[in-house]
């Protein structure tokens, strides 16, 4: 039926000579949405409801938030969050890049450590974790390098001096983060074509060669959006160390309003400033995922940088043409190209 | 350690067997190439030619049987009475010698054309930059392609990619090259190109495997075609006598179905 009808209007058409009169006249109105317009109102006021709210309460203090957002003892707590981010991240990745090759190794022996230590820190609470590394001193009070089941001894120190509270919470981050990790990776080894690897080795290539050149490479265009998120979930997790005391962010400012209890300025306070690290963490990873998107698409598509460059060449040159209407636009255009270099 | 009595055989596969599960894909190949010569492998799929021909490079382990390349008995070291595999960096060092091209390019996808040319020079061979990169310029040109030097295979055709993966295979200076179907995955209009390259590379004398769909390559190029079907070999001869003049019924049935 259908082609039949497409036939006859062809055959309509073709016998007119021409479209019918009136086609290319119509002038057709865009599709109204009114629904985007009430939606937009409501939200707005619901979000002015609640800033007001919150902003115009006679019980939060605004020069306290002002007062103590750059405190040092504050801006201390977020060096240390910092510290704790980017150190726990390193130690998470390289360990879970280890796990992840493991999991996925011919050999028995290491697919199952692999297997079991994922099993066991995705399985146990974070909080537990931090209290255990917490409390390690008192459960070992020597840290001690020798052979196992022999008194010999190389060297010994007490677990205090080695397990500081920063090292404690750097190990519990990142001890537990490795976990959730080497399955972001190891889903990224299994997203390579395993052609490619073939291809690697009939070239010669070992498999460790091929795996750091080849199969890495490819497998970070899926593994950093992921990995990116874990970052922004173990900076925010950092908070949690306060239970044993590590210096970070969310402890100071509790320390601070244990004193002048001020806690729900000093909670803005800390708010703030995670929301302005976790802003930051973006960006990073938009240019490691730009890096890494070579030769996946046809052309990578221009930088914010080079979006708003290209902007201000653009206001530039209409500037220009408004003011010096004669010139001729593409020499006008050219030469604001070539200035900013 | 040389077992092959013949010095001008570069490839001499015995009696090959290989299994996948309870299913026997090669049942006994016995096969020799001399050197210089292109051999192409013809047979329905599953008949086991591409299974053999990855069976050479050992990206198959094989069940049975030997199989040397210039005297290299690939994969095992042969201590009398039995064989004990190789670990993966001595294989990888016997694949240096071996070039293979894929039905699928298997371009590495985040490397230029001729990043993906110097890759194995530079890592593997442990070659000088400048040097690497002339000889992968050379070799670009060599297969008509010295303007895409910088492209990335996403950006090229696929006749493009496969030509760039025959450039690849050879910056390692192999003494042979095996094409499993190169031309299977390409548009008709782009087999021409690779088929020339194919047969430029073997007029300068490389010895050559291919495993096959075109008839017409085989009778022009090939010095030696093989038929196989079901794990077996067929019949095997000159081009005239196995395409003009077969004698199993197998094989004429195969003839007649792709011609």
């Amino acid at each position: 039926m259908t082609a039949k009808a497409g036939v006859s209007r062809e055959h309509h058409i073709n016998a007119g000579g021409a479209p019918a009169a009136g086609i290319d006249d119509v002038i057709a109105k865009p599709l109204r949405h009114p629904g985007r317009w009430v939606a937009a109102a409501i939200i707005v006021g619901i979000v002015l409801t609640g800033i007001t709210s919150v902003w115009g309460n006679k019980n939060v203090d605004h020069p306290t938030i002002a007062h103590f957002i750059f405190d040092h003892r504050i801006v201390e707590g977020v060096g240390m969050t910092i510290a704790l981010t980017v150190c726990g991240m390193v130690l998470a990745t390289v360990l879970a890049i280890v796990l992840a090759v493991m999991r996925l190794s011919p050999n028995p022996v290491l697919r199952t450590t692999a297997w079991v230590y994922v099993w066991f820190f995705r399985g146990t609470p974070l909080l537990v974790q931090i209290v255990f590394w917490g409390y390690l001193g008192l459960l070992y009070t020597n840290v001690t390098l020798g052979i196992p089941l022999t008194p010999i001894e190389f060297w010994s120190a007490p677990t205090s001096t080695i397990i500081t509270p920063f090292i404690a919470g750097l190990l519990a981050l990142g001890l537990n983060e490795a976990a959730y990790a080497s399955e972001i990776v190891r889903a990224g080894l299994l997203a390579v074509d395993p052609g490619h690897v073939e291809a690697a080795y009939s070239l010669g290539m070992s498999p460790s060669y091929t795996l750091r050149r080849i199969v890495l490479p490819q497998a970070m265009r899926v593994i950093i959006p992921p990995m990116g998120n874990e970052t922004i979930s173990m900076l925010k997790n950092s908070a949690l160390l306060e239970l044993i005391a590590v210096q970070e962010l969310y402890t100071r400012a509790s320390d601070i309003s244990a004193q002048n209890l001020r806690q729900v300025e000093l909670l803005v306070v800390v708010s703030l400033w995670y929301l302005f690290l976790t802003t930051v963490l973006s960006v990073p990873q938009y240019y490691l995922e730009r890096r890494y998107r070579r030769g996946v698409g046809r052309a990578l598509p221009p930088t914010p940088f080079q979006q708003v460059q290209r902007l201000v060449r653009g206001v530039r040159a209409a500037w220009h043409r408004r003011n010096a209407p004669d010139e001729v636009p593409f020499e006008t255009t050219e030469i604001e190209m070539r200035e900013p270099r | 350690m040389i077992l092959t009595a013949d010095a001008d055989v570069l490839v001499d596969a015995r009696s090959v067997r290989k299994d996948f599960g309870a299913n026997r894909v090669l049942k006994g190949i016995t096969l020799a190439v001399k050197r210089g010569e292109v051999m192409c492998l013809l047979g329905p799929s599953g008949s086991g030619k591409s299974t053999f021909l990855r069976c050479i490079n050992h990206l198959e382990r094989i069940d049975g049987g030997r199989i040397y390349v210039d005297g290299d008995l690939m994969g095992y070291r042969d201590q009398g009475r039995s064989l004990h595999e190789m670990k993966p960096t001595e294989i990888a060092l016997q694949r240096r010698q071996i070039g293979m091209v894929f039905q699928r390019f298997n371009l590495f996808p985040h490397l230029t054309a001729l990043e993906n040319i110097t890759e194995a020079p530079l890592g593997v061979a442990r070659e000088k930059r400048a040097v690497a990169r002339e000889q992968a310029r050379e070799l670009l040109d060599r297969v008509g392609l010295s303007d895409k030097e910088g492209s990335y295979p996403a950006e090229l055709s696929g006749g493009q990619q496969q030509r760039v993966a025959i450039a690849r295979a050879l910056a390692m200076k192999p003494k042979l090259m095996l094409f499993d179907e190169p031309t299977s995955a390409l548009d008709p209009e782009l087999v021409g190109d690779v088929l020339g390259v194919m047969r430029d590379l073997a007029l300068s004398g490389m010895t050559m495997i291919v495993v096959t769909h075109e008839i017409g390559f085989a009778r022009e190029v090939g010095d030696h075609v093989v038929f196989m079907d079901d794990g077996v070999v067929v019949e095997s001869g000159s081009p005239d006598e196995v395409l003009s003049r077969p004698t199993h019924r197998r094989t004429r049935a195969f003839l007649e179905s792709v011609l």
